[in-house]
């Protein structure tokens, strides 16, 4: 089956992430910068409705 | 290449879809419907009722359109990735379907009879015809036949592939499954040992805190009996549609690892607001929900970062010029693109949900089927819409079309307007006080009630918007069987070549289970004992 | 495993958020008695003998303080015993309820009442009208068809 041997061949070359390189080699600033934009509107509204709990208490 | 064209495989995958879109049709209908008489545009016709349209809308759509849909789905990947289904298996799975099947026909007619016009929670002690809550048992034991199903496949592949990783997709699908088993267990025990019994009038009383209580023990982990397909999309299948691979096999499998953890002793807080259960209990669920934050905000990460790699690898400078590389004129990325675009203010509006006392300002308002409206009916919907548009031709042995492509484009841009409206809507004069669950009214014209007619009335504009989508998916279906034959892939993604290698503890569930029953155990058995010791119960109520 | 650095700092970032979250709403509920309703639910009743059980035997305002009163309220198909409560300004509140029949909501829109009204429960949650207006007290939980018209109204007095 087509699949199985795509895993499978995926599995063998990553053994050992020294071999074929490092996950850390990845640039990912822009990754970075998307997940803190998305834990901004996370904090702006959490804040906001908190607020709100505050006012009408 | 195995071919499986019209296999008894791809029937079973294809009936779980049809059935699911009927569903979607007819639940849309009530949907448009509900929008424009709470928007003050029309009366239902002929004596029906609003919470019976409301009761259907949400049994059809949250229940039944979902549940296929994801069943079929998981289906036809495990065909995909582990080869055909054992005869067994494929025998067992039919059975399962017939047994939804029949349990949704039976449901379906005892609600038009306005026998069971009690919402899809059907709380109690609003009692419902028995036939009803017999139905409901019929889809919960179907389902379990598919978990059966695909573990037998599952534990087959590992059998005759003694030492190596399973595949990514069969994996995340048996951990769905596993999940929705445990789930279920909750609402199977309150329906069969309370209110079964209860309406066919075998023991006089229910315990009606209790019964909520199995209830949402069953209720939250079944939003991510939603998510959790929605992800394995987006972590195995978009990577190979855009080009690129998947970021990490391990960190995907500890996402999942940690759903099946985190999302199950869970369920107070969809009870922050009622009595009799103490407030300890009730923040110690809250510190657990929030830990079920984690593993979304790692497939967030994820998410990003295989967009990124993919981008860079075509070239892509600075900061953010990966997201112009995409193919946003694919529907099969595109779909579940915009899905994951408002997962942002549908899991920021989840997290403000769970947040304890703050829970106050939003319970039972409209902000609620907002929130509900972005989650499921958006980023879950769309990404199984975008699903559609290959797998129907996939197992139907013809071709995605171009022409299917813009119909599917077309459905994702109306979908989106629509949900975008209705929701924002529903967010705002939710936190002006609107209650949700509720047929039109002023309130005897009180300012308040007044001020919220405006939003209404959008709500009904977008009910509209959304339906036309619907039709626009319904014929895209038609297209789809017409479309010239050929061979249409199913996309699964390759890790990248920089992932690190998958420890084998995440390719089994013991360890993990044996956490989760602890944690469940933990989370549950004080607040559980002291609803037992409650008062005599409650008769029942037929209050429509 | 290996796990990205960006990543790795992501996941702090984002998991101390929900820890200063945690803090901050434990913090209130347990340091500053903000808990949600329901908190000391003693009272366990026969929904069939609501109105022969005390409190709710006599249901209505009960004056306990200079400007403080105890409000005893059985929700019910379609409507709340007492309705049209008259409080003046100022007043503390401690609302005790329950339900005669199904589950109800309770919900104050504009304040942080919001509660649910269950049969054989007492929910309880207390509150300050600083401002004179005419509050709207509804049900927010589905009860039956008469659902959309279940509410009455709270006068806070000047």
């Amino acid at each position: 089956m087509e699949a199985r041997r795509d895993q499978m061949d995926s599995k063998q070359k990553n053994n050992g992430s020294n071999e074929q390189g490092n996950i850390q080699d990845e640039p990912l600033k822009g990754t970075f910068a998307s997940v803190l934009i998305l834990g901004a509107f996370i904090a702006v509204s959490w804040l906001g409705v908190l607020w709100l709990f505050i006012e009408r208490s | 290449m195995i071919s499986v064209h019209k296999t008894t495989d791809s029937k079973l995958s294809l009936a779980h879809i049809l059935v699911a879109y009927a569903a979607l049709t007819i639940g849309g209908i009530c949907g448009m419907l509900q929008g424009m008489v709470r928007g003050g545009v029309i009366e239902l016709p002929y004596g029906i009722g609003y919470y019976q349209l409301l009761t259907a809308h949400g049994v059809l759509m949250a229940l039944i359109f979902t549940t296929f849909f994801i069943i079929g789905f998981l289906y036809a990947g495990m065909v995909r990735t582990t080869g055909p289904l054992l005869p067994t298996v494929n025998k067992i799975a039919w059975v399962g379907f017939l047994m939804m099947t029949v349990g949704t026909v039976l449901g379906v007619i005892m609600v038009l009879l306005n026998k069971a016009t009690v919402l899809y929670t059907f709380y109690a002690p609003m009692k419902a015809s028995p036939w009803f809550y017999v139905a409901l048992v019929l889809i919960v034991v179907g389902s379990w036949c598919a978990l059966v199903a695909i573990m037998s496949q599952f534990r087959y592949w590992k059998r005759t592939h003694k030492g190596k990783l399973s595949p990514l997709f069969a994996f995340m699908a048996a951990s769905t499954m596993i999940l929705w088993f445990i789930a279920t267990l909750g609402v199977a025990a309150t329906v069969l040992l309370q209110f079964i019994p209860w309406s066919f009038g075998w023991v006089e009383t229910i315990n009606v805190m209790i019964s909520r209580t199995l209830f949402w023990y069953f209720g939250h982990p079944l939003v991510y009996f939603w998510l959790l397909p929605t992800y394995m999309v987006w972590y195995v299948i978009l990577p190979k549609i855009i080009g690129g691979k998947i970021f990490s096999d391990s960190m995907a499998r500890l996402s999942f690892v940690l759903f099946l953890i985190f999302s199950i002793p869970v369920g107070l807080h969809h009870q922050l607001m009622e009595p009799g259960i103490s407030p300890t209990w009730k923040y110690i669920q809250v510190v657990l929900t929030f830990l079920v934050v984690i593993p979304s905000l790692m497939t967030a990460f994820a998410m990003f970062a295989t967009f990124e790699s993919f981008g860079r690898s075509k070239g892509a400078k600075g900061l953010f010029g990966w997201i112009r590389k995409l193919p946003y004129g694919d529907v099969r990325f595109l779909a579940p693109f915009v899905g994951m675009l408002l997962f942002i203010p549908a899991g920021a509006g989840g997290i403000i949900n769970a947040s304890n006392q703050m829970n106050a300002v939003v319970h039972n308002t409209l902000w609620v089927t907002g929130h509900f409206h972005l989650t499921v009916a958006t980023t879950v919907a769309l990404t199984f819409f975008g699903v559609t548009y290959w797998l129907v031709p996939h197992l139907t042995g013809r071709k995605f079309t171009k022409s299917l492509n813009r119909m599917g484009i077309w459905v994702t841009i109306t979908w989106a307007i629509g949900m975008v409206l209705m929701s924002g809507a529903m967010h705002i004069v939710g936190l002006f006080g609107a209650p949700r669950r509720t047929a039109y009214t002023t309130y005897n014209d009180h300012t308040l009630a007044l001020e919220w007619l405006t939003y209404e009335r959008v709500m009904a504009i977008s009910g509209a918007i959304l339906f036309i989508a619907i039709i626009l998916l319904v014929i895209s279906l038609i297209m789809m069987f017409r479309a010239p034959k050929g061979e249409e892939e199913f996309p699964i993604g390759e890790v990248s070549e920089l992932a690190g290698a998958t420890p084998a503890v995440l390719d089994k569930w013991w360890i993990w289970l044996i956490i989760l029953a602890v944690l469940i155990v933990f989370a549950y058995t004080m607040p559980v004992i002291d609803l037992i010791n409650s008062g005599p119960g409650s008769k029942g109520w037929v209050t429509w | 495993m290996h796990i990205h650095r960006l990543e790795k700092i992501w996941l702090i970032i984002g998991i101390a958020m929900l820890v200063v979250f945690l803090v901050a709403i434990g913090f209130s509920a347990f340091a500053m008695g903000n808990h949600p309703p329901g908190h000391s639910s003693a009272i366990k009743l026969d929904p069939e003998k609501v109105y022969e059980t005390p409190p709710f035997d006599n249901p209505g305002l009960e004056r306990i303080g200079e400007n403080e009163y105890n409000a005893y309220i059985v929700a019910y198909v379609y409507g709340y015993n007492p309705g049209n409560i008259e409080i003046p300004v100022g007043a503390t509140v401690h609302f005790y309820v329950t339900s005669a029949d199904v589950v109800h909501g309770f919900n104050i829109p504009g304040t942080i009442v919001n509660m649910m009204a269950v049969p054989g429960e007492v929910n309880e949650m207390t509150y300050t009208f600083e401002e004179p207006a005419e509050y709207l007290l509804l049900c927010n939980e589905y009860c039956g068809i008469g659902h959309e018209y279940m509410a009455t109204t709270i006068t806070v007095k000047g």
